[in-house]
């Protein structure tokens, strides 16, 4: 696989190659632009030490190569034509320009898989807009549901637009490789941020087009449409030492949970003398009156405020309710279903004389584990192995290579 | 890409036993059955999917058929009713497990045990079936018994904490969060199982933590927090690395526009469009820390500019100078946007109790393939007699007699 992506595709690739497939990171001459993103290893501004950079190219092999040049796009048709996968994030129509497009490198093999992630897709209306991540979030109909109501919509203090179409493309790819398993053919995946973005709106879209109304956002509520009216949904509770995240509602699932909760109410000597006349322990949101919904859910948030994070989610997996708490990256770094689970990972990384912990396997299989930790490629880092050994180049010619500013 | 309309399907053939319920777990059948396979869902109207049960209704009228939240994740599938409880359900259970290449279930570890349907036993039957199994945190640790839905492994995964505003509580995002990230990990690695099995003949189990994958989307804060011992916080709409970049307010009630300012040649050019080209010349506003120091002024300027146009008008205005802009769609608006139509995002298929209404593609248009969508989501139980004849060969008489002992509801 060719990875020639920057940060809106850097995941796609990571997540092949944890899956077995050797990726090669083409990097322009100094190191991509991707590296200086940060956070950095103890703080060091440095291409080599961007934690943004480790995480999303672990199990990748890199080389520098220069593509804007002749003989950097004479090498990138030499690789493609050895290539099963091929995936980039240019501007549409940028690697057309080089004559490095789709058409012009399936020439070359026709069983190339070509996997393009753009902001919207390679054809269109807004084919040349510019989209970071709060652009397309807003383009994706998602930004207009998060956020307190007195103030504008608010996006993930992080940047996950572009997480999720690389995942798209991941799946793309394969789809793809499926169909050239059957007809021997690769093609061109055609990958839209925007697209992939829209699935988080997926209730909200239903509800404009079945009932014509718009959701709104209600800060960490919701609402929700019922026959009896608009019930304003809790979802955020305050707790002794900050928040936790419970959920009131019916149904099988959410009515073992209602119970659960009452029992342990009861057990600490709660006053339920409020819920009289709602129906609670049982909740029938076809039935029941907001302003009863409004009444379970104060009396919850009574009674949460008086325990900690810790205690009330011992306490929901020990009854079965559903309640965990809004964690801090701390809390999720002590988590210790994920310790016990094995989930996190040591990978050593000679040059900063330092060991790293990572994020586990992210899925457990029979027959194929994932078991790949080696750390993301140093600039360059394989330059030989692929230009000398892999495409048998003379040491002359990569010294000339290197002259020219190629590699 | 305009999808092509290549109908060839690469999964023809492919035999799918979906006991898969809610968000995450639908949507790898629903991704087989685009592309071709026969994906039957195992439901039971004694446990209905808890997506059935959830709004927007038709008619805003509950009902296990009414739910347009369910059937996203649904069409182009069969749908069989099983009460499983019933040991004669069990037996029919069984023989489409043997019959399947794939198998999928999302109940929370420990229920497909009960049935009879652990993985251990369904290779007895079924040695080289892809069988994965997808809960909240995975099959094994202390909590993996914990039920709930996407929003709560948002949360505990750290994804309510860093969204919304510093100096408020967090609001976290809309929706299962989760789910939308989970089910992108789980199609990927599914896809590949099959990929294996197709080269190899061998089949596995899969089991995916949709905690584990949300920490995946979260990577670089989790190394920050090892190596530098530093927290991520909510940040409200500011970036380490644009400003200005925020939400702002366009003419009308909740018209908001998106602008992210990204390099100090588009600040130049952003000051131009706004009459104020002094502004990349103040010491307060020309360099990026100087933006930064004064964000929050720098913010209300802006804000008061573009309350004066129309949302997509500048949207177009920015865009044609070479700056991010977009408007904050809002779900009647994301309805009629065109670039998505452009991509043929999605298709209307009439349900028997909603009538037409849509179903989207997943994010990737292909240049030599498209999705075939035949049929809307499946009432519940609507093929349970199809599948029984045509796919398990019972006769007439054993059906109705199955029905009548309650094993098919």
């Amino acid at each position: 696989m060719l990875d020639l992506t920057d940060e809106k595709g850097l995941l796609a690739a990571r997540i092949l190659a944890d899956l077995g497939a050797e990726v090669i990171k083409i990097e322009k001459p100094g190191g991509d632009e991707a590296r200086r993103i940060g956070p950095f290893f103890k703080d060091e501004a440095h291409p080599e030490r961007s934690l943004f950079w480790f995480a999303f190219c672990m199990n990748k092999k890199s080389i520098t190569l220069d593509i804007t040049k002749r003989e950097g796009r004479d090498i990138l048709r030499r690789l493609s034509q050895r290539a099963d996968f091929l995936f980039e994030s240019f501007p549409p129509g940028y690697m057309k320009s080089l004559d490095l497009g789709y058409e012009e490198l399936s020439a070359l093999n026709k069983r190339l898989i070509y996997v393009s992630i753009s902001p919207f897709g390679q054809w269109g209306p807004y084919r040349e807009f510019k989209a970071p991540d709060l652009v397309v979030w807003a383009l994706s109909g998602f930004l207009f549901l998060c956020g307190n109501p007195a103030r504008p919509p608010v996006r993930f203090s992080f940047p996950l637009a572009y997480l999720m179409a690389s995942g798209e493309a991941a799946i793309g790819a394969l789809l793809a490789l499926h169909f050239r398993s059957i007809t021997g053919e690769g093609q061109w995946v055609d990958v839209s941020a925007q697209h992939v973005c829209t699935w988080p709106t997926m209730d909200a879209l239903a509800f404009w087009e079945i009932l014509g109304k718009d959701q709104i956002r209600a800060g960490s509520d919701r609402w929700r449409t019922m026959p009896r009216g608009e019930i304003r949904m809790r979802l955020v509770y305050p707790c002794r030492d900050g928040h936790v995240l419970l959920y009131i509602w019916g149904g099988k699932m959410c009515e073992a949970s209602n119970l659960a909760l009452h029992r342990w109410m009861e057990e600490e000597g709660e006053d339920l003398s409020p819920l009289k006349g709602t129906g609670w322990p049982l909740l029938d949101p076809a039935e029941i009156e907001p302003s009863n919904y409004e009444k379970i859910v104060d009396l919850a948030s009574h009674f949460l405020g008086k325990f900690t994070k810790k205690e009330l989610y011992q306490q929901a997996i020990m009854r079965g309710i559903m309640l965990v708490p809004i964690s801090t990256i701390w809390d999720v770094c002590r988590n210790e279903h994920l310790e016990q689970r094995g989930f996190w990972h040591d990978v050593h990384h000679e040059e900063l004389r330092a060991t790293i912990r990572y994020p586990g396997p992210w899925a457990r299989l029979s027959e194929t584990p994932l078991e790949r930790w080696e750390r993301a490629p140093l600039i360059g880092e394989h330059n030989n192995e692929i230009y000398l050994e892999e495409l048998r180049m003379s040491p002359e010619e990569l010294s000339y290579l290197l002259k020219l500013g190629v590699i | 890409m305009v999808p092509s309309n290549n109908k060839r399907t690469v999964f023809q053939g492919l035999k799918v036993a979906d006991f898969c319920w809610v968000g995450v777990g639908p949507i790898v059948g629903r991704v087989l059955a685009d592309f071709g396979a026969t994906v039957i869902r195992v439901e039971s109207e004694t446990r209905p999917d808890p997506l059935r049960t959830m709004p927007p209704f038709k008619d805003n009228k509950p009902g296990l058929n009414r739910s347009v939240f369910y059937t996203g994740p649904n069409c182009n599938k069969r749908s069989i009713a099983l009460n499983l409880a019933d040991p004669r359900a069990r037996e029919i259970a069984k023989k489409l497990i043997a019959w399947a290449d794939v198998m999928g279930e999302s109940f929370g570890p420990g229920v497909m045990e009960r049935w009879g349907f652990s993985y251990e036993e369904v290779i007895k039957i079924n040695p080289n079936i892809v069988y994965f199994s997808t809960s909240m945190q995975g099959s094994t640790g202390p909590h993996k018994e914990f039920r709930g839905f996407g929003l709560h492994m948002a949360a505990l995964a750290g994804m309510y904490e860093i969204l919304g505003w510093p100096d408020l509580d967090p609001v976290g995002p809309y929706g299962a969060f989760a789910d939308f990230v989970a089910w992108l990990w789980l199609r990927v690695v599914v896809l590949a199982a099959i990929d294996y099995k197709r080269r190899t003949g061998k089949g596995q189990y899969i089991d995916l933590s949709q905690l584990e994958t949300c920490l995946h989307f979260l990577g670089p804060l989790l190394l920050d927090y090892f190596v530098n011992n530093r927290q991520a916080e909510r940040l409200g709409n500011a970036d380490p690395y644009y400003c200005p970049h925020g939400v702002f307010p366009c003419m009308g009630e909740e018209n908001w526009i998106a602008i992210a300012i990204q390099n100090e040649g588009e600040w130049e050019t952003f000051c131009e469009i706004l009459g104020r080209p002094d502004w990349s010349r103040d010491p307060k506003f020309a360099s990026f820390i100087g933006r930064k120091a004064n964000e929050t002024e720098l913010n209300s300027y802006i804000a008061e500019w573009t309350k004066r146009f129309d949302a997509f008008f500048l949207m177009g205005l920015l865009q044609s100078r070479g700056i991010a802009a977009g408007v904050v769609l809002r779900p009647s608006q994301l309805d009629r946007d065109p670039q998505l139509e452009t991509r043929g995002w999605r298709v209307v298929l009439d349900h028997p109790e909603i009538g037409p209404h849509s179903y989207r593609t997943t994010g990737s248009n292909f240049s030599k393939m498209s999705p075939c969508f035949w049929r809307a989501a499946p009432l519940l139980g609507q093929d349970t007699e199809w599948v029984l004849k045509e796919v398990l060969s019972y006769s007439d008489e054993e059906v109705e007699e199955l029905r009548r002992i309650g094993a098919l509801k």
